[in-house]
């Protein structure tokens, strides 16, 4: 039996997402064919564009499909500073954070190196929260020369919640548009798009019981983008390429199960990843646990296992059928220290001795339990391999 | 047993992790993460540090039906391994750095976090076979590949490192080793040997300890003294380019008056002298060792043969031992032999022990 403790990486796939798509796969039609049975797959698509614009409150217009959350990203980040180039050719500086999903940071240095974008990464207190004093102070410098800010919604590592509608209110004052990557947020806890002020969102399929490959970039009209695929002029012009009916159809699906149920869902994982953090420092008194205790996702339980190598734990506890995650960037194939911990101020030694354990909607009791037995000899087996 | 089995990339390692497996050991592969910046390595790169290797050993693992996973010890790596190189050029010796990583990296790092795991022994790729003796003791013997034998840069083991290792390829020839990987289904098998430092991804050695030596001893210019005369022959502009043995490159203008080529036979690192002279001023008959390593018991003296380079001849000698230093006297002489070299020392096929050669003798000194 497989103990899937890591559903931040990914969900399994929602039946009714599954069924969503399946039934796409066995029908026949280019949602951008003018014959009936293209019609009949561009009404799945807007459909689709429907639900995901009611569960998130937005325009159904303002969904932009695109291939998943780093696409989506890449496009808010590149199309909004582009975009925002042609507006004023001095506003080249972006502000993000410096916990920031490689999705925005990978996009960011890019920008930095070939387009002369000039990237700030403010910094973040020991629970990982956005420094709002340093923002407010990075802009006040000079706002005139801000194109973007890219916030997160919530971190995918330690799970903490970034104070958006305080960003956003703080970026309203001098007209700066905000980009989320919403990828974690979304199903739960409540995502509300046009009430969050922010100018575009990265949401993703696989995160939220949905399939892999297909996410979208919210983005509201009154927002220039710059395209950067360019082809068939599909999706508003802004991301061309056939559209994928079936996956788009399971996306929709599993992000409308996910938004309808969301308080419960967190209200029950929450509870369970409270006992799983409660049991694991029962068996083992000094693991910490990270993030922002009062603003954390339901799922998310992130401990640092002081003496221990994460890829130990890790390692252990895959043989014994219990899977997490150690959290840390796979950079070039060579486990790097989470960037996320060291910005929250951690040692080298403090990041690369922790696991996340992300709970999901087919945790159960018994998946706690299973770790909770697991967890001690583990832990001790791992230190035993560091002397 | 619970087994580790050390996945390069390349066929070997990949043949004898799948050997482990169906010898019905628990085995789980990992891979090395020994550079600090692999995609440095990315283009032109041999050896078995890049990320291609890494996914060698992974689809391997995934053929072999084995868990898989990547260990970083890039930070020990560079201490223990690329530094010491450095060092040890620095000071005008020649390590071999496939040694030191046996005995600092695999067989010790990894064994030892293997052995707090949970895993019963480290299996690796080399050739070289493991016997138990008549004292109960592990002996570690050449491979039956004589060609491939790798008992050279494992003679460095010590019985305890030596009781927790597996070298499945010991009793196989490395043709049969390739169809094996073949017929087994791995992708690997007819990928092309590594040969090279797999820290200099170019092969260019004399090249990378310039650059990373910089100004660091002795890489400056000197003398080129002849042996005979003491005469000065020229200058050059660093002594990293130069190794005991070397007949190319040394830009002498004239030739010797016996007109016979002229080899490198000395370098003094502090002055940046290089003595150069005839062939025969190459040949060692006694060597100084220091850091002696036994695989087993420790003998005082014996008669048997040593290794002084890997793939190099065996010559017969006298060995006699004095606490962690070893006295070896040749009776078939040497050639072109640097301090900082290994010796490894055999009594028939087994590995007794091994060496670093601290100093050298000429034949009729």
């Amino acid at each position: 039996m497989t103990v899937y403790l890591d559903h931040a990486a990914t969900t399994p796939m929602l039946p009714a997402a599954v069924e969503a798509v399946t039934t796409q796969l066995v029908t026949t039609g280019n949602p951008s064919s003018l014959h009936a049975s293209g019609r009949h797959a561009r009404r799945v698509v807007e459909e689709s564009r429907e639900t995901i614009a009611q569960a998130l409150n937005c325009r159904p217009g303002e969904v932009v499909f695109t291939s998943g959350g780093t696409e989506s990203d890449n496009l808010a980040l590149k199309g909004l500073f582009w975009a925002r180039l042609t507006e004023g050719e001095d506003r080249l500086r972006i502000l993000t954070t410096s916990v920031e999903h490689h999705a925005v940071l990978d996009p960011l240095d890019w920008l930095a190196e070939h387009e002369g974008a000039v990237v700030e990464q403010l910094p973040v207190d020991s629970a990982g929260r956005l420094d709002l004093a340093a923002l407010r102070e990075a802009i006040d410098r000079d706002p005139g020369s801000v194109a973007l800010i890219s916030v997160m919604w919530a971190n995918n590592e330690v799970g903490t919640v970034q104070p958006i509608t305080e960003v956003v209110a703080i970026a309203a004052e001098h007209g700066i548009p905000v980009h989320t990557d919403a990828v974690q947020a979304v199903g739960s806890v409540p995502v509300d798009f046009a009430g969050s002020g922010v100018d575009a969102l990265t949401l993703t399929g696989h995160k939220v019981g949905g399939p892999y490959g297909v996410g979208a970039l919210v983005i509201r009209r009154e927002v220039e983008v710059t395209p950067l695929v360019h082809g068939g002029g599909q999706e508003r012009d802004i991301r061309s390429g056939t559209i994928d009916t079936p996956a788009i159809a399971g996306f929709a699906a599993a992000v409308e199960l996910a938004v309808k149920q969301q308080a419960e869902h967190a209200e029950r994982v929450s509870a369970l990843r409270d006992d799983l953090v409660r049991r694991v420092q029962e068996v083992v008194p000094d693991a910490r646990l990270n993030g922002d205790p009062g603003g954390k996702l339901p799922g998310n339980a992130h401990l640092t296992f002081p003496g221990c190598e994460g890829d130990s734990l890790l390692m252990l506890l895959d043989a014994r059928g219990i899977e997490c995650s150690t959290g840390s960037a796979c950079s070039a194939g060579v486990p790097q220290p989470s960037h996320v911990l060291l910005a929250m101020g951690a040692s080298d030694e403090e990041a690369r001795s922790s696991l996340r354990f992300s709970l999901g909607h087919t945790s159960t009791q018994s998946d706690v339990d299973a770790l909770a037995d697991a967890i001690g000899p583990v832990v001790e087996r791992a230190r035993a391999a560091r002397r | 047993m619970k087994v580790l089995a050390a996945m390069s990339g390349g066929v070997d390692s990949a043949v004898a992790a799948a050997r482990a497996a169906e010898a019905g050991h628990d085995v789980t592969g990992i891979h090395l993460a020994l550079s600090r910046n692999p995609q440095s390595y990315r283009s032109g790169a041999r050896g078995c540090c890049t990320i291609e290797d890494s996914n060698d050993a992974r689809r391997a693992a995934d053929v072999i039906g084995i868990p898989f996973y990547v260990w970083d010890l890039s930070e020990r790596f560079h201490e223990d391994v690329v530094e010491d190189f450095m060092d040890e050029y620095a000071a005008g010796r020649t390590p071999n750095p496939c040694l030191r990583c046996n005995e600092k990296i695999k067989f010790a790092a990894v064994l030892d976090r293997a052995l707090g795991l949970g895993f019963d022994a480290v299996a690796t790729g080399h050739y070289a076979q493991l016997r138990t003796g008549a004292d109960g003791l592990i002996e570690m013997h050449r491979a039956v590949d004589h060609g491939k034998d790798q008992s050279y840069v494992l003679g460095v083991l010590t019985q305890d490192q030596l009781a927790h290792s597996l070298f499945p390829l010991g009793d196989s020839e490395k043709t049969s080793v390739r169809e094996e990987a073949a017929e087994r289904g791995l992708l690997v098998a007819h990928k092309p040997d590594s040969h090279d430092i797999c820290f200099i991804a170019d092969g260019d050695n004399a090249g990378w300890l310039r650059e990373k030596l910089g100004d660091r001893a002795p890489n400056h210019g000197g003398d080129i003294v002849d042996q005979g005369t003491g005469e000065v022959l020229g200058q050059h502009e660093g002594t990293v380019g130069f190794t005991i043995g070397q007949r190319k490159g040394l830009r002498i203008g004239r030739p010797a008056p016996d007109g016979k080529p002229r080899f490198v036979l000395d370098i003094e690192p502090v002055s940046g002298t290089v003595t150069v002279g005839p062939r025969d001023g190459l040949r060692i008959d006694r060597i100084a060792g220091i850091r002696a390593r036994w695989c087993g018991s420790v003998p005082t003296r014996l008669e048997g043969t040593v290794q002084l380079r890997a793939h190099g001849a065996e010559h017969r000698a006298v060995v006699i031992v004095r606490d962690d230093e070893v006295d070896i006297e040749l009776q078939d002489p040497a050639e072109g032999i640097a301090p900082g070299q290994a010796a490894v020392i055999y009594e028939g096929t087994r590995v007794v022990g091994s060496a670093t050669i601290a100093a050298t003798d000429r034949v009729g000194v």
